[in-house]
């Protein structure tokens, strides 16, 4: 007989690992991602892969650079890369995008200890810093199926069709003009078992209940803008966003409430990245807030002893 | 009912259609002086001494403790030193077979007449928890606390695992003779059997057995792991729940298993100590999956041999399933009192964790509700005031979180660890005040 392997039980291991979840998610990206190629045209589709193979470098070079193991294979990157991709307009000069991606995974990720470490979502925030330092490249959206270019999308516009608005034939970033192929990604996920419809459901609905309340259409800004894809793919975020049903579900709210004050009382037509950032730096008191209660655990065992 | 989560596992039963067998005796039985889990016995024999089955080899003095008997009539050959699994040593008597197995004279069944009469019984039977855990039996059934319910153990969640259900198939009428001798000697009222689904032979021929008398319940339960966990199954066979800290007589329960039920009954009739077990012997690397009734104290390698295993493909060799088993370091280990199943794989990989992604998995199939990456980061941070906020003694190390998280981390082996560092702790606190 061989020498025998001595360890600590459970010998058997579940098949599933953080590069298959990593690949799901892709997976569930690329129904938009598709939208946003025939919407937008080739442009689209470089800029999509440019902001994806960037941010798998830059995660390759911090971790070469910060002598950590390679991590690059495990697709987190990547699915950062991808979903900052899509959350830009398919005009983006692409110095700016890779700019992006440094940003998202060097800056917001790796600087605080990488995968699971991050305090805010990678994506959102290098969208937030593009937003803020090229205001004009990052609203100048383009009219789908044509060159033309225009500084308005639905949100601010207000008149387009739901069809339009559901199926993407609307001006905005890549992947966020077809509410349908997103709702698809996020059904997928969610029957795999990798998300929890709790949050989006809770964001989407607390936003269409406030709308409704301030006699505007529910339906409409629930359909346009950043929300549904910020709401399946980015309030979803495991390590940015609470762990607890409970947490996903005041997290979820918070999104929603959040994006509509913004979208309703700020000058920005777009509310939903600073609701998620403003919301994953809640996150760490949410999931305090809401400890599960253990099996048999004695309500007082939590508290502080009495001294004897 | 609301249920307990766990995780669903492939079965691998494959040996559950084996009837039980028996195999040649081995050339030698070496008997560990420690098959429960308390204080070690002292040998009570002395080498080129001659032994019967039943005979005491090993006396059990210290409370918590019960006697270790011979499995095979022989000579002692030896007294050696003996390595537990929990890293210290123990003697251990060896004994040269001598094919007679003549049993010992002073076997006689015990006069029954009184719960003291089973309390003693039991812990002169040698008997121990038979579904892994090893605990005296005799203990349990001392609990100063009023019992009222007796809940009988025939889950059997682990993979691989069939001889708990061996046992129910071919000697339903021991089991339930058990079920009703401890019942009577107790004065416990009433009793609940609790068994996976996956096992329906065994439930319709307890439920057949017991179907006279309304006193005893035949549970039939969902084939999630870890449904046999002593607080998981009290919880789904009775409702009721164990709280922090307590044990079930606490709350008026007891808890055998089945195999163990069976044992008591039929030292009642034949007076003849806990010297053999019936082990599962299964795996990838074994061709012929079965039962084996084999003496205590077989090496593995006789049950390997027999079970046609190939020696060269095994990587690891489990006393026990593959969610809690144990590692064996060589398969000339002895078969212990509590070993309920041999296992044998092919394949042994450790995967390096890589960072927590907090998906939560952890969390969604823990049975106790705990949080496993937050317990886990306590623990490296050794913060035992926050690891008690979290509730990390109730963690029974059933290994889910371990199973299902995708980055491959530790957990369960890191909650241990982190048992020992309050444990420590407690000391520490003891020592100062």
């Amino acid at each position: 007989m061989n020498s025998l392997q001595v360890s600590a039980s459970p010998h058997a291991r579940a098949l599933i690992s953080t590069r298959h979840i990593m690949l799901a998610v892709i997976a569930a990206l690329l129904p938009a991602a598709l939208n946003g190629f025939i919407q937008f045209g080739m442009r689209a589709l470089i800029l999509l892969l440019v902001t994806t193979g960037s941010a798998m470098g830059f995660e390759m070079l911090a971790r070469l650079v910060m002598r950590r193991r390679q991590t690059v294979l495990d697709c987190s990157a990547a699915v950062t890369g991808l979903l900052l991709g899509l959350n830009l307009p398919a005009g983006m000069p692409f110095w700016q995008a890779v700019l992006g991606s440094f940003i998202a995974v060097v800056i917001v990720k790796q600087l605080f200890g990488g995968l699971g470490q991050n305090f805010a979502n990678p994506a959102i925030v290098a969208r937030i810093v593009l937003m803020l330092s090229f205001p004009a490249t990052m609203t100048a959206f383009q009219i789908p199926g044509t060159d033309a270019v225009s500084g308005a999308t639905p949100l601010v516009t207000g008149t387009a069709g739901y069809w339009d608005l559901l199926l993407g034939n609307t001006a905005g970033c890549i992947g966020e003009t077809s509410a349908a192929a997103i709702l698809l990604g996020g059904l997928f996920l969610c029957i795999c078992g990798i998300i929890s419809p709790v949050t989006p459901l809770a964001c989407i609905g607390s936003l269409a209940l406030c709308t409704w309340l301030a006699g505007n259409d529910p339906l409409y800004q629930i359909l346009s803008g950043g929300l549904m894809l910020g709401a399946v793919f980015m309030a979803t975020d495991y390590a940015t966003t609470p762990l607890t049903k409970p947490g996903k579900l005041l997290f979820g709210i918070g999104c929603g409430v959040l994006t509509f004050v913004i979208r309703q009382f700020s000058t920005y037509p777009e509310g939903m990245s600073f609701a998620i950032l403003l919301m994953n730096l809640l996150t760490p008191y949410l999931d305090r807030m809401t400890r599960t209660h253990p099996f048999g655990a004695d309500n007082l065992a939590g508290k502080e002893k009495p001294n004897a | 009912m609301k249920r307990l989560h766990g995780i669903r596992l492939p079965h691998r039963k494959h040996a559950e259609s084996r009837k039980i067998e028996t195999i040649p005796l081995p050339a030698r039985v070496r008997l560990p002086m420690q098959m429960h889990m308390g204080p070690a016995c002292t040998p009570a024999v002395a080498v080129k001494e001659h032994v019967s089955i039943g005979q005491i080899v090993g006396t059990a003095s210290e409370e918590g403790a019960v006697p270790v008997h011979a499995s095979v009539s022989g000579t002692v050959t030896a007294i050696t030193p003996y390595l537990t699994a929990a890293g210290t040593e123990v003697p251990c008597v060896e004994i040269e077979p001598d094919g007679k197995q003549t049993v010992y004279a002073g076997c006689q069944p015990p006069k029954l007449e009184t719960k003291n009469d089973l309390i003693r019984a039991a812990r002169e039977s040698g008997c121990v928890g038979l579904g892994g855990a090893g605990f005296p039996t005799y203990l349990k059934l001392s609990a100063k606390q009023k019992l009222d319910m007796l809940i009988v153990n025939g889950a059997e969640c682990e993979p691989y695992l069939t001889s708990d259900c061996r046992q129910m198939v071919e000697a339903p009428g021991d089991v339930l003779g058990g079920i009703r001798l401890i019942m009577k000697l107790l004065k416990i009222r009433e009793c609940r059997i609790g068994i996976e689904n996956n096992k329906p032979a065994a439930l319709k021929l307890l439920a057949y057995g017991a179907a006279a008398d309304e006193n005893i319940r035949v549970v039939p339960l969902p084939a999630v792991y870890p449904q046999g966990a002593e607080k998981v199954l009290i919880f789904h066979t009775s409702g009721r729940v164990v709280p922090e800290g307590k044990i079930p007589a606490d709350i008026g329960v007891i808890v055998l298993n089945v195999s163990t039920c069976a044992f008591l009954y039929q030292y009642s009739k034949t007076g003849i100590p806990l010297v053999e077990r019936v082990v599962t012997v299964d795996g990838p690397a074994v061709k012929k999956p079965c039962n084996l009734r084999v003496p205590v104290g077989t090496p593995q390698h006789d049950l390997l041999a027999f079970a046609e295993c190939d020696f060269d493909r095994v990587k690891k060799l489990l006393s026990g399933g593959p969610m809690m088993g144990r590692a064996l370091y060589s398969d000339a280990q002895p078969v212990l009192k509590q070993q309920n199943g041999l296992v044998a794989l092919t394949k042994a990989p450790s995967p390096e964790p890589s960072a927590c992604l907090r998906c939560g998995r952890c969390m969604a199939v823990c049975p106790m509700k705990l949080m496993p990456m937050e317990l886990e980061r306590a623990y490296r941070k050794e913060d035992t005031a926050l690891l008690e906020k979290l509730h990390l003694p109730l963690c029974m190390n059933c290994g889910c979180c371990s199973y299902v998280c995708p980055a491959k981390r530790r957990l369960a082996e890191s909650h241990q660890l982190a048992k020992a560092l309050l444990r420590k702790a407690a000391q520490r606190e003891e020592a100062n005040a």
